[in-house]
């Protein structure tokens, strides 16, 4: 399986070969304390796959349950709840052939049936899933229906023909299906314990997963632990004891408990990466995210202002930000300069080379000055804008460097900050001019960024509509390699310029040396205990 | 007394509606909601949330549907962002963490507030009342966010005595920065009244008479003046001690105790309303009993306040 859309081009795959464990290296010895101590920013909200909103509460639950298929390192699909999988001709029915061995942490064996339940039981209007778009954005055959009540949640596209054969119905071809099977939101869950405990199910000592591990102690902005979970199917292969997980909501506080030997693994305060990887090279990494931080330029046309409707002046507002003084002399923990939406960490995506990306700033801020000029503005009728962007200080530190950049063409731009709930309402609300933003992929394909700019789309906050674009997007569904549509796709964003690429994340973190297995660049962050362990120093 | 007392509570109830209410409805009137995030979420799934969240009910309806599961059956409503616990788990969960490390921190900050004070203000302008003064000075302006990360510094990196977070039930090694976090600025405030009102006492008439009388020092300050330069402090003790045993945002943070106070902060952030309506009503209702307890306590130092 590579990381080219080899799902595409195959009318039925099969993908062979075992599932990764920690497969430790015969040179290396093993300690005694297998345990792993992992950061959490905040308190985990619930360890309910179908409900599970946030990162924090995806760490956990990656280790508790397990879907189809995991994630290597590098983004490639590993199968672990399903050996392989057929695609029907029309590549709208995938067939799952799961892993017979498979079982519940209580011994039950892990069907068919309980993949149908947990992606039902996402799309039922009586969940009331905040991800239950996630069935939709599948494309999951009725997966709308089913979330408005029009249909039972039985008619969704998904049934088991055994119980270790899933069939899932598409309503329309989408070639990376089988790799939106990663997230959280499609793992499998035990109906029997649901209906036995209800919204308590998740407690230690009811939950039943089937993953590597058992949840043995939950104290939500406290701590989580999980244990091995000696049903687990391929429990033999583990070598990781315990996972811990401490939520500590401050991460300079993090980092000192990190030093003072409490964690394995925690972020990098920002700004504090070129120090900690100078001084201790073994433990501090960097790796690329899949995630693009950008500035909304609101071109609503009722509500967006009328300078930002001039395609000249949001290419001028975008060619005068100096991306690299941002990545090199502001955040500094080896984050991307964005020119182009889609980061090149995404699997199966070149970056194409858009103009703009290849001038020097000098040439940039020229263009800049005279589109600006082009467009009626310059020192008797200076273009006057305001930024709104949420209260942080990352988020003010770069808002200013904009705002300097700006000056040098001429505008005058007023920083506006607000709290996170306010931002959002008013972004969702188009009431704004400039607006921060960012995004982070659900799923390891170019189309999870480009996606969000079409002019269906919920995340469309900049009433960027062009028919161009949406038939590029509309076409990539079925393309044996969708590259082409994407270059253009990206090609089109940065002539029309409906946002201001800023750059692409970086995750820096720290990671102790004894520590092996952890899955440091994978772009999503995700990681498996199961795939760790610790050596004897 | 008693009719006094039994009068005080009467009007707790009113006093804890209108709270409801107010809070009810200023909780709506900010932007955004809930379910307000990165995504706007499509308009079938926000439906199916606000039906299950009774959120598609007007306000007042809502705040009916709440008092009733309140006043029947003592129900606090479910989080919207703790999605498998209830308020009532939330507050069972946190409120005993921050009630222990709250009633220490007002133990510490009492006994210490109290004593410094009242050394300061017998040994008044000597070297121990500017140690008091100052020492308090910098308690009152240290904030919490700066002295706890200074403590975990300290205590957990440099001298490895106490674990840098973490509760465990309150075992007393994690228990022992917390309590230093939050009481300091307590005991700071507590000394400085504490101080100003002893030297009020100490010129009053009647302990003129008892050193007259030819009491020794000691006797004096602890048989005549402490009782009645208590009044301002304990004034302050009441709404203190709900602060403390409500927890605190500095150190849920910061120690990652797991407490409502950072509970509290988040719920406003997350637009949670139903934990930010269970924590304010907590706080009210204790603030309301605690402030009655005090009265009470007036009228037993203080003869001449009778009810």
């Amino acid at each position: 399986m590579t990381r080219h859309l080899l799902l595409a081009t195959l009318l039925s795959t099969t993908i062979a070969g075992a599932a990764f464990a920690a497969t430790v290296d015969p040179a290396d010895t093993l300690a005694e304390n297998q345990s792993f101590s992992f950061w959490l920013l905040d308190a985990t909200a619930t360890l309910d796959p179908q409900l599970i909103e946030s990162v924090e509460d995806s760490d956990v639950a990656r280790q508790l349950f397990e879907g189809l298929y995991t994630e290597a390192d590098n983004g490639d699909l590993i199968p672990a709840g399903a050996l392989d999988y057929t695609v029907s001709d029309d590549k709208l029915t995938y067939t799952f052939h799961l892993r017979p061995e498979s079982k519940w942490s209580n011994g039950d064996p892990v069907t068919a049936g309980d993949y149908v339940y947990a992606w039902q039981r996402l799309a039922d209007p009586a969940t009331a899933s905040s991800y239950a778009w996630y069935a939709e954005l599948a494309q999951i055959e009725n997966a709308t229906a089913v979330i408005a009540g029009e249909k039972p949640p039985t008619d969704l596209g998904v049934k088991a023909v055994d119980d270790l054969t899933l069939e899932v119905k598409l309503a329309q071809p989408l070639p990376y299906f089988v790799k939106m099977t990663v997230h959280s939101a499609l793992l499998p869950v035990h109906k029997a314990t649901i209906d036995a405990f209800g919204a308590k199910w998740t407690d230690p000592g009811n939950l039943v997963g089937n993953g590597a591990y058992v949840l043995s102690e939950h104290k939500p902005g406290e701590k989580v632990v999980v244990s091995r979970n000696h049903n687990y199917w391929n429990d033999a292969a583990t070598v990781l004891e315990t996972g811990v997980f401490l939520t500590i909501n401050d991460n300079s506080i993090a980092l000192t408990r990190y030093d003072a030997g409490e964690l394995d693994n925690v972020a990098i305060p920002s700004g504090m990466y070129p120090q900690l990887s100078a001084d201790r090279p073994d433990e501090a990494f960097s790796a690329p995210r899949a995630c693009t931080y950008y500035y909304l330029m609101n071109m609503d046309a009722e509500k967006g202002p009328e300078a930002l409707k001039d395609p000249r002046v949001r290419l001028a507002l975008s060619y005068a930000v100096d991306r690299n003084i941002i990545t090199d002399k502001i955040l500094q923990s080896g984050q991307i300069p964005a020119y182009t939406l889609t980061p090149a960490a995404m699997a199966g995506f070149t970056v194409p080379e858009v103009d703009y990306a290849t001038w020097t700033q000098e040439e940039r801020n020229e263009k800049a000055k005279a589109l600006l000029a082009e467009a009626g503005y310059g020192p008797d009728n200076p273009l006057k804008l305001t930024l709104n962007y949420n209260t942080d200080e990352g988020h003010k530190k770069i808002a200013i460097a904009v705002q300097q950049f700006y000056k040098a063409i001429g505008v005058e731009l007023t920083l506006n900050n607000m709290e996170w709930k306010v931002h959002s309402d008013i972004m969702h609300e188009r009431t704004y001019e400039l607006a921060r933003s960012a995004w982070c992929g659900d799923y390891n394909e170019a189309s999870t960024f480009l996606d969000l700019f079409t002019s269906s789309s919920g995340f469309n906050d900049v009433a960027y509509m062009s028919e161009a674009y949406d038939k590029l997007m509309a076409e990539s569904k079925t393309m044996a390699d969708p590259q082409p549509n994407y270059t253009e796709a990206e090609k089109l964003l940065a002539a029309d310029m409906p946002i201001i690429p800023i750059y692409h994340y970086t995750s820096s973190r720290m990671l102790k040396a004894d520590i092996r297995g952890y899955a440091s660049h994978n772009v999503f962050g995700n990681w498996y205990l199961k795939d760790i362990y610790r050596v004897a120093e | 007394m008693l009719s006094y007392i039994f009068k005080r509570l009467l009007v707790a109830i009113p006093t804890l509606l209108i709270l409801i209410v107010a809070s009810a409805i200023l909780m709506h009137a900010a932007p955004g909601g809930p379910f307000t995030g990165e995504r706007k979420l499509p308009a079938e799934v926000l439906a199916n949330l606000n039906a299950k969240y009774g959120l598609d009910e007007p306000l007042w309806k809502q705040v009916l549907i709440y008092l009733k599961g309140l006043i029947f059956h003592f129900d606090f409503g479910v989080s919207f962002k703790y999605k498998d616990r209830t308020v009532n788990d939330i507050l069972a969960q946190g409120f005993p963490v921050t009630l222990v490390y709250g009633f220490w921190s007002f133990v510490v900050a009492t006994a210490l507030g109290v004593l410094s004070g009242v050394i300061a203000a017998i040994k008044q302008n000597s070297w121990a009342d500017y140690l008091v003064l100052s020492l308090a000075i910098a308690g009152a302006v240290l904030p919490g966010f700066v002295l706890a990360p200074v403590l975990v510094l300290v205590f957990t990196l440099k001298l490895g005595w106490l674990p840098g977070g973490g509760w465990e039930d309150g075992q007393w090694q994690y228990l022992v920065m917390p309590v230093i976090a939050l009481s300091t600025a307590y005991i700071a405030s507590i000394a400085r009244i504490m101080r100003s009102s002893m030297l009020e006492v100490l010129t009053s008439n009647h302990i003129r008479t008892a050193r007259a009388k030819g009491l020794p020092e000691w006797k004096v300050i602890t048989r005549h003046a402490l009782k009645p330069a208590m009044l301002p402090v304990m004034s302050y003790l009441g709404p203190a001690f709900v602060g403390m045993i409500t927890g605190s945002v500095v150190v849920d943070q910061y120690f990652s105790t797991g407490g409502i106070g950072k509970s509290f902060v988040d719920s406003a952030l997350n637009r949670d309303y139903s934990v930010m309506l269970g924590i304010t009503i907590l706080v009210g209702a204790l603030t309301i009993f605690f402030n009655l307890l005090v009265d009470i306590l007036y009228a037993w130092i203080d003869p001449k306040i009778r009810y």
